[in-house]
């Protein structure tokens, strides 16, 4: 059952995620990426990371794609240019990332994980927000700060590229 | 049943491979940016298995990490677009050779 859940998740996130780069309108595109995040929060739940699931539709779902969607709407481009034409440069790349993945799947098998700790361990005590909240006010505690200020320099910087005129004023 | 931990790392290995193929094929800025945010979920997938196997919260709050640093540089990388279009009228990256050499 759980793999049937995870091929159905696993098969839409590849399904769609091809249909992003290769779908002609941008918009899309972006719904298709829309319908990616939503089944990879699905995917977040079976591995009980709730939390983040709720916060990757919250976030990605509801910002990051609105603002995409905006964007797009607001160029308005109608041009149709696709794909760059380099050939002989893209098949020699791409043969050679095909024998590495091929070399890489079939070499053996994979590294052996503890199966007997698996997901129920830890979030059966707590819940898994909990959990989280706690990891990150006190181990991460710094890193979450420096985000903040990520968050803060990237507001000024998209207000300043977007803002017409305030460089030419200050001089 | 448990589904084995390579089956994600194929599955995110995939993503991301799609994510770059997307990156370096279109000339469509929006889409390289979309490209971008693919390999951010691909890594981010890698991180939640992992941290689902392991039994250790610490790659949900990476996972936290990335998703701040993934709307920072989608705000930024907005913001470059729209000044670009506002410069020459085009989102085609072909359009912008200026430090081509």
């Amino acid at each position: 059952m759980n793999t049937l859940v995870f091929f159905y998740f696993a098969g839409v996130i590849v399904l769609t995620a091809s249909l992003v780069v290769a779908l002609r309108n941008p918009i899309y595109s972006a719904l298709s990426l829309l319908v990616m995040f939503f089944h990879v929060a699905g995917l977040y739940v079976t591995l009980h990371a709730e939390f983040l699931a709720a916060i990757q539709i919250i976030v990605y779902a509801g910002a990051i794609l609105v603002l995409y969607l905006f964007v797009v709407m607001l160029l308005n481009v109608k041009r149709e240019e696709r794909f760059h034409q380099q050939r002989t440069v893209g098949v020699f790349l791409g043969l050679t990332l095909l024998a590495e993945g091929l070399l890489l799947s079939f070499r053996g098998e994979g590294p052996k994980f503890g199966r007997e700790q698996s997901a129920e361990s830890v979030p059966a005590v707590v819940g898994n927000t909990e959990g989280i909240g706690e990891v990150l006010y006190s181990t991460y505690l710094f890193p979450f700060e420096i985000a903040s200020l990520i968050l803060l320099v990237a507001m000024i910087g998209a207000v300043i590229l977007t803002k017409k005129g305030i460089m030419e004023s200050k001089s | 049943m448990v589904v084995p931990i390579t089956y994600y790392l194929m599955l995110s290995g995939l993503v991301f491979l799609i994510g770059l193929v997307g990156v370096l094929i279109r000339r469509n800025i929006i889409i390289i940016l979309l490209s971008i945010e693919l390999m951010l979920n691909a890594t981010n997938i890698n991180f939640v298995a992992f941290s689902s196997y392991l039994g250790n919260l610490s790659g949900q709050v990476f996972v936290f990490f990335a998703l701040t640093v993934a709307a920072a540089e989608v705000a930024v990388g907005l913001a470059i677009i729209v000044a670009l279009y506002r410069h020459s009228a085009s989102i085609n990256v072909d359009d912008f050779r200026l430090l081509k050499w």
